[in-house]
């Protein structure tokens, strides 16, 4: 009893502590053409000239009733902007494997990876927007009520938990790449697993499965490698963020940041880790944004849900690339450039 | 078996099972006529442009009249006071797959609730997306395509094909939510979850398919409780205050601007195109806010002036109304002959 109130005064304690990081938010940063929308932002991404990549669920009217089933195409669109938030063009129009946005994410060599969760798939374009690399296969249709397995519409084809060795993802949900250029992919909704390639896309290894023991994962959501090589997953229904060496050994944990959705690693000498407890799509609750140091120290938090500018409805994805933050929400159908103060 | 047919009985009870010749007669009698003319063809629509299914009209301050259409895409369109087209808004956008009503705030905001992607949208003036309200589920989550809309549970900020929406004073928000709910939703002007109030049923604080709203300028909300062929009044808080069961199955409800408003329902020809309610629907009564009725105009048909399953009022102008019709697959101008004593005096 005496042990319980000590520990929740302890906690109290320390969340009293996390000092809230004043902010700036730069109102509609990203300039739309007159006929074209953001939907749910999933994605959002900069190069290293500051481009920014935002990658949307727009919708889609292309079902084809097919003999036995309901073929689907579209439904999400990539966008690029200039660092001044002008509409450059779009990439991928059309592309095959483009149905439900996931995320975005650009390399050190300014390749552009894009993560499909309707499709299961990820894909490389390389900087003149072209496709260079395909990972993973679009399931062939939408299937409800038939066929194998509880999700067949996602594409159920590995088993849940480890999945098969290879790059059969099942709602996979984002990428990374570390200094040698190893891709790494969290997968995601289906499997519970990350995924280990060669920069060419040879399968190395996966590791995890659905649980809560370390090294398990309950929706591993985000992922981002540092300039160590160590792998850091938002294990978003664990409410924990589980670090990894590059062969996936498990190393340590960081708690008390809420449900991680999003996260993102800074660059340069000091980086910082950035992590998003995003309120669930039908709730004001949390919402707000943790800053901390690699090994999980907080320094400061900001915003909260809601739909004012500086506030948040479901960020799905940050990018801390360069000094600014960029914030993509899905709640609120846009892209926030943030100046931390 | 016995499952398949459940499944179909189901399916089919909430597309027909609710229009029966005794809900859509209005109980008024001798209710006076009020004369009025259309406009032929008001909107003009550029070549190769369509209106498909009539389904929200909403004209803002300046007399612009908006147009939201299940066509083969669900659209928006844009027309200036003469009718002539100005432009399309929201072209493909994430939140438009079908429509159900479309308003426009004491601002110039646009907004639409679109019952197809249980959402509602605010549009600024220019045409850009303001606010969003609601969540479009989600394409692979097919597990949602199985789930009886009854059996959702009712959240905060997700809507269940929602139908209208209106806004008080202080600019809090009101949502008729709708096929699947049965209740109203209050939020603040900031999209901040304040209550919600109603569920399905008959009683006095329940609705069978609250499919109109429209709010005076007190703030109360007159719900257009469609299938229990009533208007139902709750106030700002959504407490019950009373109720109007003599206009017939209301559709479209709206209230006019002004220090003398003036409540519109329309006992609308059911969409299901059986000729044995024509004789007994097709009217829009001209109310006080209290219930007293003024007149009544207009009967089903497929001529300019008659009326194709009208889905939403608008009479931002007590005297010249425009009127969406779903199997008419148009949108038209109505100027009314009041009489003195049919509201016409200022």
């Amino acid at each position: 009893m005496k042990f319980t109130v000590l520990l929740a005064l302890f906690a109290g304690g320390l969340a009293g502590q996390i000092p809230d990081i004043s902010f700036d938010s730069v109102a509609n940063f990203v300039k739309m053409p007159e006929h074209i929308h953001l939907g749910e932002v999933a994605g959002v991404a900069t190069d290293s000239k500051g481009n920014v990549y935002v990658y949307t669920r727009t919708g889609s009217d292309n079902a084809t009733m097919g003999g036995s089933r309901i073929f689907t195409h579209g439904g999400s669109r990539l966008f690029e902007f200039d660092a001044t938030g002008k509409y450059v063009r779009e990439i991928g129009i059309g592309v095959y494997g483009f149905l439900v946005a996931q995320a975005v994410r650009v390399d050190a060599q300014d390749n552009i990876w894009v993560v499909d969760r309707g499709g299961s798939q990820v894909m490389k374009f390389d900087p003149g927007g072209r496709i260079a690399m395909v990972m993973g296969r679009k399931p062939e249709a939408i299937n409800p009520g038939g066929g194998r397995g509880p999700a067949p519409a996602a594409g159920g084809r590995g088993p849940v938990g480890v999945g098969v060795r290879g790059d059969n993802f099942n709602r996979p949900t984002d990428v990374a790449f570390d200094a040698a250029g190893n891709i790494f992919v969290a997968d995601g909704y289906g499997n519970s697993r990350v995924a280990k390639f060669t920069k060419d896309g040879v399968f190395v290894k996966s590791w995890g499965s659905r649980g809560t023991e370390n090294g398990q994962f309950d929706t591993p959501h985000s992922i981002a490698v540092d300039a160590q090589s160590n792998v850091y997953v938002a294990d978003m229904g664990n409410k924990r963020i589980q670090v990894f060496d590059n062969d996936g050994n498990f190393k340590s944990q960081i708690t008390g940041v809420g449900s991680p959705r999003a996260m993102c690693i800074s660059q340069g000498a000091h980086p910082l880790l950035y992590v998003s407890n995003s309120n669930a799509i039908d709730s004001d609750e949390g919402g707000e944004i943790y800053r901390m140091e690699l090994d999980g120290k907080i320094s400061g938090k900001f915003g909260q849900a809601g739909k004012q500018m500086k506030e948040f409805w479901t960020v799905n994805a940050i990018d801390c690339r360069s000094n600014s933050v960029y914030v993509g929400e899905l709640g609120n159908w846009r892209v926030q450039k943030l100046a931390l103060h | 078996m016995t499952f398949r047919i459940t499944l179909a009985l189901c399916a089919v009870a909430p597309l027909f099972g609710q229009y029966t010749p005794q809900l859509a007669t209005a109980k008024a009698k001798n209710v006076p006529e009020i004369q009025y003319d259309v406009v032929p063809n008001f909107l003009k629509l550029p070549a190769n442009l369509f209106l498909g299914e009539g389904i929200g009209v909403a004209s803002n301050s300046k007399g612009h009249v908006f147009a939201y259409t299940r066509s083969q895409a669900t659209r928006i369109f844009e027309f200036d006071a003469r009718g002539n087209y100005v432009r399309e808004i929201g072209e493909g956008l994430y939140g438009l797959s079908f429509a159900h009503a479309i308003r426009v705030d004491a601002q110039d905001n646009i907004w639409a609730v679109d019952e197809g992607t249980n959402m509602v949208i605010k549009f600024n003036p220019e045409g850009r997306v303001a606010m969003v309200i609601g969540h479009r589920p989600e394409s692979i989550d097919v597990t949602s395509i199985f789930t009886p809309p009854t059996m959702a549970v009712a959240g905060k900020y997700t809507l269940d094909r929602p139908t209208d929406v209106g806004w008080d004073a202080n600019g809090n928000i009101f949502i008729s939510d709708g096929y699947g709910n049965s209740r109203v939703v209050k939020y603040d002007k900031n999209g901040k979850f304040i209550a919600s109030a109603g569920t399905k049923g008959s009683g006095p604080n329940q609705l069978n398919l609250p499919h109109s709203m429209s709010m005076d300028a007190k703030g109360n909300v007159y719900i257009a409780d469609r299938s229990n062929a009533r208007i139902q009044v709750w106030d700002n808080d959504l407490t019950p205050k009373t109720s109007y069961d003599n206009v017939g199955q209301p559709w479209a409800v709206c209230i006019s601007p002004g220090p003398h408003q003036y409540l519109y329902s329309s006992n609308s020809y059911p969409d299901a195109n059986n000729t044995d309610f024509a004789a007994v629907t097709g009217e829009i009564y001209k109310m006080e806010l209290d219930g007293t009725i003024l007149g009544k105009f207009g009967k089903p048909g497929k001529e300019q002036g008659m009326f194709g399953t009208v889905h939403e009022v608008d009479c931002r102008n007590a005297n010249e109304l425009y009127t969406s019709e779903i199997t008419t697959w148009r949108v038209q101008k109505i100027i009314l002959h009041p009489t003195a004593a049919q509201g016409g005096a200022k």
